[in-house]
């Protein structure tokens, strides 16, 4: 049984989910215009991929390998609709402008990547703090690319002036290529100053 | 007419699914080093949108919509509102419409299966083919804008991984740095296509 701090360090910073495996990029962009709710989709996603390791964890003997896809996806599926009716219900707001992304977590890759790689061989416990650590990764990156994008492009940091009054706001990190160039540059400043182990070809 | 020429545009230009939506980024970013791998995973990925949008646009109206069920004649069904199951219904007919695909190609199309066949796996988690279904919901589509609206963000998507494996090639040889090479380097282009795609933006027809 591996450590359980181990379990949840590696893949805050050495195994990032998102800069090092280049796992579920899709649903991280979208949301981090403002902070807060990139912060939101953080707790959904968290909540879904600790929840989703555990079940699959506590099924997996008697799930049947041929129809284990399905079977993990019905698991996670359900508990987006969980997260979805309770944040339509609590923080209809927020919903509103997460619109279809808590919809994706269901397609984001760490979710499926973890319950294929990890959930199937370990034990509950271990695939619980599995699915913390790596949920901490993905959140770390989306909450910093939101804090960069919304501090420079609206000038304000969760809602509060954090620039002079008389910054204008960078239009560019507020649209969509801003959220690929400040991903572009957090990967090149991970794999320069924290990963050593830099293998890759291309 | 006229909006589904737009609905068209904007979906392969403006609001391009990849580009301004991120949706897909997955296979986007680990399929697009080989130009022909890109080309046949794009294909496949447009003919899968193509069927899965109005697909669900039927599921989500006759069958989960608030009222949806009034066809039944029944008055409790009639009063149900099953949008809930929005999720769970159109990934498990994502699921399933993929591997019927496959099996219909592989019987009818051989020389196309040989290559998509590998990637049409890949396309049941592509975020992409779930996405415009949703946004299909979102924006209250009728069935021929939800069919335009599948086969043109289908477009979309294929135009930019296609785009991105031909630059790929081109910067084969270059001089990035090393903590940027590969992904770091994918990210930057990506985000220069994007700029460039925000030029089509306001693009309009008609009144």
């Amino acid at each position: 049984m591996a450590s359980a701090k181990k379990i949840i360090k590696d893949p805050l910073f050495d195994n990032n989910p998102i800069t090092w495996q280049m796992l579920g990029i899709c649903s991280a962009l979208a949301v981090t215009t403002q902070v807060n709710t990139a912060m939101v989709m953080s707790v959904a996603l968290t909540f879904v991929l600790v929840l989703s390791n555990m079940t699959i964890s506590a099924l997996r003997t008697l799930i049947p390998t041929k129809i284990r896809m399905i079977v993990e996806l019905c698991v996670i599926a359900t508990l987006v609709i969980i997260a979805d009716q309770v944040l339509k219900a609590f923080m209809y707001d927020i919903s509103k402008q997460l619109s279809v992304f808590v919809g994706l977590i269901i397609t984001n890759c760490i979710v499926m990547g973890r319950a294929e790689a990890f959930a199937l061989q370990n034990n509950v416990r271990d695939s619980m703090l599995d699915g913390l650590g790596n949920a901490l990764g993905y959140s770390i990156i989306l909450v910093a690319v939101a804090a960069i994008r919304e501090w420079l492009g609206s000038g304000t940091l969760l809602g509060i002036q954090a620039m002079p009054a008389s910054y204008s706001g960078n239009l560019l990190m507020v649209l969509p290529p801003g959220a690929f160039i400040i991903i572009a540059l957090l990967i090149w400043a991970q794999r320069t100053f924290i990963s050593k182990t830099l293998r890759e070809d291309n | 007419m006229e909006d589904l020429i737009n609905i068209c545009i904007n979906s392969i230009f403006v609001e391009n699914i990849l580009l301004a939506y991120f949706l897909g980024m997955c296979s986007y970013l680990a399929q697009s080093k080989k130009l022909e791998s890109a080309t046949g995973l794009g294909l496949a990925v447009i003919v899968v949108l193509t069927i899965s949008c109005p697909l669900n646009w039927a599921i989500k109206t006759y069958l989960l919509e608030g009222g949806a069920l009034a066809w039944t004649g029944n008055a409790t069904l009639a009063g149900m509102d099953l949008s809930f199951l929005n999720f769970i219904c159109f990934i498990a007919v994502i699921a399933s419409l993929v591997q019927i695909v496959e099996i219909v190609i592989d019987r009818f199309f051989p020389p196309l299966y040989t290559t998509l066949g590998i990637f049409l796996p890949l396309i049941t988690v592509n975020c992409a083919i779930l996405g415009a279904s949703l946004f299909m919901v979102e924006r209250d589509y009728t069935f021929t804008q939800s069919t335009v609206y599948g086969f043109s963000s289908g477009i979309g998507w294929a135009y930019a991984i296609m785009l991105l494996a031909a630059i790929r090639k081109k910067i084969r040889y270059s001089n990035v740095p090393e903590g940027l090479r590969g992904l770091g380097m994918a990210f930057l282009i990506t985000g220069l296509m994007a700029i460039g795609f925000l030029t089509f933006s306001g693009i309009k027809l008609g009144a």
